[in-house]
């Protein structure tokens, strides 16, 4: 009796201590720190929707949060002759998780919160659920981190009805790709200049996942149309602990260049392991974890030479660039990943909203349609698939590497006549020199 | 590419060797479904990330610490949640699997959702037969084989191993022979968590932590347990190997389909099941007692 009396009460103290740190803790939704209304004018509410337990969320509410903060001390947005502040609410989707609780988070967003738009989202496979729901409210709704262009072929092939999405970040899948065989183009170059190699191989260690689909596709053609020799390509689990496998298989393959296509944790499991065994092969490609400040850090300090795709580097792609990328990391301690680009998305909103003189969506995306933005990654103007224009002049991305501790920009560096201001020369690994130079 | 799938399948398959062994374990003795286990070993490595990361703990010291500190309370919760509902299966099924997520939500609170890194205890690298291995992966290998030795030492020349085994047999008879039946299942979790713990800290400087760090090898670890024969430890061990190379052989032979290597492993237990429905060294249920 004595031992269920004790049960019972201990139970009942961990129940109630669970309730008060779910209360205290993160919630579902949160107001936008300094972004409250002034009693006197309705606030324009900008949902902020991503994983907010992870990186990709947590830079979502940071993009947001700053630029609500700057628009609302300048004094907010002007619509017609009133001049109203912007609120932003965190909405977690808990997407990478399950795809059901991100869907319903955005219905919960414009049915509870009553959210006025909608910025962010970042697992593919749970944007176009979330994307067909903010679609059946008719909410303008930017996406900030899925990249599937099926996102934006919706609306080609559904004008009426997928019209109020817009993409803003990142470039989408065959455009990544298209950037991604940029890179591997200069990574190639660096082993025909400094090795001798005239016909690299290489490796493509793509995760398996919707968004990479695509690029495995492209990279058996290109590839090969690249002067180059597809050895064989690799697709782990995104949330695979242990490639060491294989590693080992694209060693014993003879490549000489990782051609990457991970975005889940599986990419620091790469990192590191590839920094640890000295595998002789250059990765190269899209590796989201290692846009991150602590990717040495999380990697043991193996990562060095690792080269992604950024959305951003500290380099003036246009003159807003740096301001942001310097607030941003003064204010988190870490570098902006393109899930920032809520930042991006929301200052288009104001821009729009503006012009048009109204929150009426349709007045909006004739706004957003017609127009050019002058954002911090590029000049923006969406085509008319509600996707950004890339190339030189607009949108290119960057291709970055780490390199004695410090992220450098290597790419564009005379592309098209486009060359970033800082851009260094790609670095090739030294046990990859070692090896190949006493050949 | 031989050489390649046994070095890499043989250092994958210790790791599942040591968790499934306590999984076993604490099945065989307790009649247990530890849904819990895994996120012991998850636990265990967020304790020594925390350890080494923001208190400046040595490695070794952090290890002892983590899994002291993961068996205290892994034994902690089995007496207040688990025990009192031993007898009702499917209560033990959901609280596991509750008590598993909510100590996730716990670690997600705390270290959020980012991908942690424990620094290698060793550095550098070996080539085994061609194969490149990190010195760590080499360390966790030998503490693997001298963990499970010496279990199997404490379950083949100890009374306590006699006792764990004997309840495992049959629970009544082992209560007529005046084993406490109650105290060994405590101890056989002990066992089990203390392992769990183990494998946490051998695997934290070679894998990513992340909360959910313990879903994969948990569907890995009924896998093996149901392949090797529910409560047999040998059987367990057997079948972790077993899978852990039919893994590496996907890896290798199907490199598109690397993502499949779970599924392939689950696949091969199917099979198992279907030729002999009790594992390799299992007891058919009609025939337990």
């Amino acid at each position: 009796m004595r031992k269920n009396v004790f049960s019972f009460m201990v139970l009942a103290i961990a129940l109630a201590l669970a309730l008060a740190v779910t209360a205290c803790g993160k919630t579902a939704s949160e107001q936008g720190k300094g972004a409250q209304a002034p009693a006197s004018a309705q606030p324009i509410k900008i949902g902020v929707v991503g994983p907010m337990g992870f990186v990709q969320g947590e830079h979502h509410w940071l993009g947001a949060t700053m630029v609500a903060e700057e628009i609302n001390k300048a004094g907010g947005i002007k619509v017609g002759d009133k001049m109203r502040p912007v609120e932003v609410v965190k909405i977690d989707t808990n997407e990478i998780n399950s795809v059901t609780d991100a869907a319903s988070a955005v219905e919960r967003a414009l049915t509870v919160d009553k959210v006025n738009f909608l910025v962010g989202g970042f697992r593919t496979e749970a944007v176009l659920a979330m994307q067909e729901v903010a679609m059946d409210y008719k909410t303008i709704f930017m996406g900030c981190g899925a990249a599937h262009t099926e996102l934006c072929d919706r609306v080609e092939k559904n004008y009426d009805r997928f019209k109020y999405w817009f993409r803003v970040t990142p470039l989408n899948s065959n455009l990544l790709a298209k950037v991604d065989f940029l890179l591997l183009a200069e990574a190639a170059k660096a082993l025909r200049e400094q090795l001798g190699i005239q016909k690299p191989k290489v490796a493509h260690l793509a995760e398996k996942a919707a968004w990479a689909d695509p690029i495995v596709a492209a990279a058996e053609k290109t590839i090969p149309q690249m002067g180059m020799e597809l050895v064989g390509t690799w697709r782990p689990s995104a949330t695979a602990t242990d490639v060491t496998a294989e590693l080992n298989a694209i060693k014993d393959s003879g490549a000489q260049i990782i051609f990457a296509t991970l975005s889940g944790p599986v990419g620091v499991v790469v990192g590191r392991q590839w920094g640890e065994l000295q595998i002789p092969a250059m990765p190269v490609g899209i590796f989201v974890e290692a846009q991150k400040k602590g990717w040495l850090e999380a990697t043991g300090g193996k990562g060095n030479y690792v080269a992604t795709m950024n959305t951003y580097a500290r380099t003036a792609m246009t003159d807003k660039t740096i301001s942001f990328y310097d607030a941003f990391v003064q204010r988190s301690g870490q570098f902006p990943t393109y899930n920032a680009g809520t930042y991006e998305a929301i200052n288009i909103l104001k821009e729009a909203i503006e012009k048009a003189g109204t929150l009426e969506a349709d007045a909006l995306i004739k706004v957003l349609e017609s127009e050019t933005f002058i954002g911090t990654a590029g000049k923006l103007k969406f085509d008319k698939k509600h996707d950004v224009t890339f190339g030189p002049g607009f949108v290119t991305s960057v291709g970055t590497q780490w390199q004695d501790g410090e992220l450098v920009m290597f790419w564009p560096n005379g592309w098209e006549g486009v060359t970033y201001p800082g851009a260094k020369p790609y670095k090739l690994a030294p046990w990859l020199v070692e090896k190949y130079k006493k050949k | 590419m031989l050489a390649n799938i046994f070095v890499v399948g043989l250092l994958n398959g210790c790791v599942y060797a040591l968790l499934a062994a306590g999984f076993s374990l604490i099945f065989g003795v307790g009649r247990i479904l530890h849904l819990t286990h895994t996120a012991y070993y998850m636990l265990a490595a967020y304790i020594i990330f925390h350890l080494i990361g923001a208190a400046g703990v040595s490695p070794v010291p952090a290890v002892f610490v983590s899994v002291l500190a993961t068996t205290i309370g892994g034994v902690f919760f089995y007496r207040l949640l688990i025990e009192p509902v031993r007898e009702h299966e499917t209560t033990v099924l959901i609280m596991t699997l509750a008590l598993a997520m909510f100590f996730q939500e716990v670690m997600l609170l705390i270290f959020g959702g980012h991908f942690r890194g424990v620094p290698a205890m060793v550095g550098g690298f070996t080539t085994i037969w061609g194969v490149k291995v990190t010195y760590q992966y080499v360390l966790s290998l030998v503490t693997i084989v001298f963990v499970l030795t010496a279990v199997w030492l404490l379950l083949s020349k100890t009374r306590l191993g006699i006792a764990l085994r004997a309840t495992a047999q049959d629970r009544e008879v082992a209560n007529l022979m005046g084993i406490n039946v109650g105290l060994t299942a405590t101890l056989a979790m002990l066992i089990a968590v203390a392992l769990a713990a183990i494998a946490g800290a051998v695997v934290s400087p070679l894998y990513v932590l992340e909360p959910a760090m313990w879903t994969h090898p948990l569907v890995v670890v009924l896998a093996v347990v149901i392949v090797g024969g529910m409560g047999s430890i040998k059987g367990s061990i057997m079948a972790a190997f077993i899978l852990a190379f039919a893994e590496t052989l996907i890896v290798f032979l199907v490199p598109n389909g690397a993502f499949l290597r779970g599924a392939f492993s689950l696949f091969i237990m199917l099979v198992v099941l279907m030729l002999k429905p009790e594992g390799l060294y299992g007891v058919f249920f009609e025939g337990e007692r």
